[in-house]
């Protein structure tokens, strides 16, 4: 009887609490959209108000039909794709060189005492400055422009996973071979796993270097890609499809964030799980 | 007559110009519960973990009878890997059928049954050192070692530990060193209490030979007045 006077009170207070539907939208969906959607209105206003000439300031209206166009006559697919293929490339093959150095000289000493203070030292000189040795010795070709790219990518990749496997708790490798762990497994169930955050955040960070320097690379020396047309498109004054190449740019760092992120939410649940006890 | 498992003779360790032990010398027999106790820096951990074979001796023998036995060590913090599951934890993310069940069977028996998908993170300090114990026992060790494992729980559940171990150790008959500075759990647990002093073991205490708490009492004051008496 009690239970029941518990369960109708409880049944009562939900009904008081139950906010109509449109109050259930959660602000943290909402509240990163705020932002640029206020900035592409007011863009919108400055421009259809006449407060900024179209010709200095297209609107984004204006942007998107330039978009529509270059899109129908397959300028603007041909020139994402070799964009993106020269990102992927450079991505993967930087990543992979700097993950392995980072692999072996995080677990290798007499590796480390070799090569890591040379490396060190290369990673400081700013890999942006190679574009003449580049153009010198590779040409404006895609070597060069994925060279580049893949410079720019290895250095944060080595980085973050020569630390992150330097920085897994030695007491937890000790509790593995103590355990009788096989090196294999001690690479396999703790080294990794232990190195994992700190490697996917240099992916992160790379992603960011990665379209940084194609789009220097690009604009500098290349016949296509989003750069190419930026500066091409800067020699006609068109100033909508520069405004198109700058966009393009934001969305494709935006959705390599949310890929990195994604992989990070997938391989690192357990970090988002806190006291059930 | 009980039958001899581990001699440590004269077993020394240096770190540089530091000794942390010092020709200790210790017999410990077949099933016995030994509790190595002593004031922080006094070398019992030290000679915890040249037993465990973490670490080698300076100089001095460790001597096994009939060969070195299965060993298992649980930390002082509970060391499990916070990106695998309680049952992940116990059995290092082997998938084989026998090992799940084995695993299962251990997280029963240390009352965690019904934790086996959930992330160490989501547990309590006591129920991280359940897990940690099952983890221990998974490999049926013959020597358990408890390098100071319920220093960082709260009085009940140390207490709690503290039996859940003993009736483990007891029902598996398993030789076992637990290295505390806690005298009264070392009474409480041990069947023999080896005072570590100065980086050499120099006092000893039968606790199972007086089965009256009183005297246990007795025994447990004798103990720390050789620990802390002279040293203060």
């Amino acid at each position: 009887m009690e239970n029941t006077a518990v369960l109708n009170k409880t049944h009562s207070l939900d009904s008081q609490l139950k906010r109509p539907r449109w109050r259930q939208i959660s602000w943290q969906k909402v509240l990163p959209w705020i932002v640029p959607l206020t900035l592409l209105v007011t863009w919108q206003a400055v421009v259809s108000f006449g407060w900024v000439a179209s010709s200095t300031l297209p609107s984004p209206l204006a942007v998107i039909q330039d978009g529509i166009g270059l899109i129908v006559d397959g300028t603007l697919p041909k020139n994402i794709s070799i964009s993106l293929y020269r990102a992927t490339m450079g991505l993967l093959i930087g990543g992979s060189i700097g993950f392995l150095l980072g692999f072996v000289n995080g677990l290798s000493t007499h590796m480390r005492a070799l090569t890591d203070s040379s490396i060190q030292m290369l990673r400081n000189i700013p890999h942006l400055s190679l574009i003449p040795v580049v153009i010198l010795t590779l040409g404006i070709g895609e070597i060069a422009k994925i060279s580049l790219v893949a410079v720019g990518v290895m250095f944060p990749v080595y980085i973050n996973t020569f630390h992150g496997i330097r920085s897994v708790d030695p007491e937890l490798i000790e509790m593995g071979r103590s355990y009788g762990l096989s090196r294999q497994a001690l690479f396999t169930k703790i080294i990794f796993p232990g190195a994992l955050p700190t490697i996917l955040m240099g992916l992160r960070y790379a992603l960011g270097v990665m379209w940084t320097t194609l789009i220097v690379a690009e604009t500098m020396a290349a016949d296509s890609g989003i750069g190419y047309m930026a500066t091409n498109a800067q020699n006609f004054m068109d100033m909508e499809t520069i405004l198109l190449c700058i966009v393009i740019y934001a969305l494709l760092g935006k959705v390599s964030d949310l890929i990195a992120k994604n992989i990070e939410t997938l391989a690192l649940g357990w970090q988002q799980q806190k006291g059930v006890h | 007559m009980t039958e001899t498992m581990l001699t440590v003779s004269q077993l020394t360790k240096k770190y540089a110009d530091k000794t942390a032990l010092s020709n200790a010398n210790l017999q410990i027999d077949q099933g016995e519960f030994v509790a190595l106790v002593g004031m922080s820096g006094g070398g019992k951990s030290t000679l915890l973990r040249l037993i465990a074979g973490l670490e080698e001796p300076t100089s001095g023998v460790l001597t096994f009878a009939g060969g070195r036995p299965v060993i298992r060590v649980m930390f002082q913090n509970d060391r499990l890997l916070p990106w695998m599951t309680v049952l992940q934890n116990v059995t290092f993310k082997q998938q084989a059928k026998s090992l799940q069940q084995q695993g299962q069977k251990m997280l029963a028996l240390v009352g965690l049954a019904d934790f086996t998908d959930v992330y160490p993170a989501q547990l309590s300090g006591g129920q991280k050192q359940r897990v940690a114990l099952a983890r221990a026992l998974m490999a049926r060790p013959q020597l358990l070692l408890l390098d100071e494992p319920l220093g960082a729980l709260d009085a009940l559940t140390r207490r709690n530990m503290q039996d859940l171990i003993l009736s483990v150790c007891q029902r598996q008959q398993l030789t076992t060193i637990l290295v505390t500075h806690d005298v009264q759990e070392a009474a409480r647990m041990a069947d023999r209490i080896v005072v570590i002093k100065d980086h050499t073991n120099l006092y000893e205490e039968r606790v199972r030979d007086h089965q009256d708490p009183a005297e246990v009492a007795i025994v447990a004051e004798r103990v720390l007045q050789e620990i802390v008496g002279e040293a203060s």
